[in-house]
């Protein structure tokens, strides 16, 4: 490596630096607690279930996970047989 | 008052196995009666690194399954007066460690020793939940290096969480100990340095084993580096670290070999 080259070069360490921290920073985050958004998406799944009967096939949920924020999203089909229009609930919760 | 003390780190290969016997022998060394405990079951390499594997006849499991009294199963060091191994077993497996098992071989050890080393295998199954399960305290190996630092953030986790110390409430003493450093390439911004592994880990420092061709020398000869090459850069850390976990205060410095330094500043100058 010339000694420009040297002088020029940006070390590798500070991007492992970055690195890890936004990674242990999610990590630490999640360890020991339950899952929040799981847990969400099963109540919220629970909590329809009771009223209406909903079928596999017509449940869509979506979830990410961001720094600040996370969503889930969750598109439940409900036949409108049944006397409901379909419904759509979508739940934004800060991660904890 | 015995010390029981975990080596541990979560990752594999980055020198619990080395730190242990350097360790337990600087200890031993200093005056301080040592054992250093193998809790790697089926891949036992502590006896290697040590220079005994040829006289082991009884093992960690054998002392918990009642087979033999942990007196026959400790193998005495052949240089060191106050040094004692504790093998693990080669040919059980992990599930032969009991809880129960443990703790009491670790209260027998308790009181025989001043010090109690346990050597941890790499990941965070039951063998490494064990060997931390009865520590006071913990040495997390550490290389300056992504994985390594991940994994290390990990059994941090797992210190604070499932040793026995942390379930009563109390706080297990922790100490990092950064390996395989190199301060030349650390300061041309290609390794982490040791700020930034303690600033990452918030966890403060035990010593700093420099990388060195001693240590590959040391394992070769079955003999601890604090033995083999007392005056080399990582045997002379190594002694620092264990006079730190003594509670002795020494002052942090990073020693290299002088050869390799002079090697250094010309290869450098040449490139």
């Amino acid at each position: 490596m010339s000694m420009f080259g040297l002088f020029k070069r940006r070390g590798s360490a500070p991007v492992a630096r970055e690195r890890l921290q936004i990674l242990l920073a999610h990590e630490r985050t999640a360890r020991g607690k339950p899952d929040l958004l799981a847990t969400l998406r099963e109540e919220i799944l629970a909590l329809v279930a009771r009223h209406v009967s909903v079928e596999d096939d017509n449940v869509q949920i979506k979830m990410d996970c961001g720094d600040t924020v996370s969503t889930l999203e969750i598109d439940i089909e409900i036949p409108n047989s049944k006397g409901f229009r379909a419904l759509s609930c979508n739940a934004v919760s800060n991660r904890a | 008052m015995a010390k029981v003390v975990v080596v541990t780190s979560g990752k594999g290969g980055v020198g619990k196995t080395t730190s242990t016997a350097a360790l337990g022998a600087a200890l031993a060394q200093a005056g301080q009666k040592a054992v250093v405990v193998d809790f790697d079951v089926g891949l036992r390499n502590l006896d290697l690194v040590m220079g005994a594997e040829r006289r082991v006849v009884f093992d960690l499991i054998n002392v918990i399954q009642g087979v033999a009294k942990l007196p026959q199963a400790l193998i005495r060091d052949k240089h060191i007066d106050k040094l004692w191994l504790l093998p693990a077993s080669q040919t059980r497996d992990k599930d032969s460690l009991t809880e129960q098992g443990v703790a009491t071989v670790i209260r027998e050890l308790r009181t025989r020793f001043d010090w109690v080393i346990c050597d941890s295998p790499a990941g965070i199954e039951r063998g490494a939940t064990l060997a931390m399960r009865f520590a006071d305290a913990a040495i997390i190996v550490t290389n300056p290096e992504v994985s390594s630092v991940r994994d290390s953030d990990r059994i941090i986790g797992l210190l604070d969480s499932k040793t026995e110390k942390a379930e009563k409430g109390e706080q297990i003493e922790k100490h990092i100990l950064v390996t395989r450093y190199d301060a030349p390439r650390a300061a041309r911004g290609e390794m982490l340095t040791i700020e930034d592994v303690l600033g990452i880990l918030s966890t403060s420092l035990l010593g700093i084993i420099p990388e060195s061709e001693e240590i590959l020398r040391a394992s070769n000869l079955g003999s601890p580096i604090t033995v083999s090459n007392p005056s080399s850069a990582p045997a002379r850390a190594y002694v620092a670290a264990a006079r730190r976990l003594k509670g002795e205060n020494v002052p942090m410095a990073i020693s290299n070999d002088k050869r390799r330094l002079i090697e250094r500043l010309f290869g450098r100058r040449a490139a």
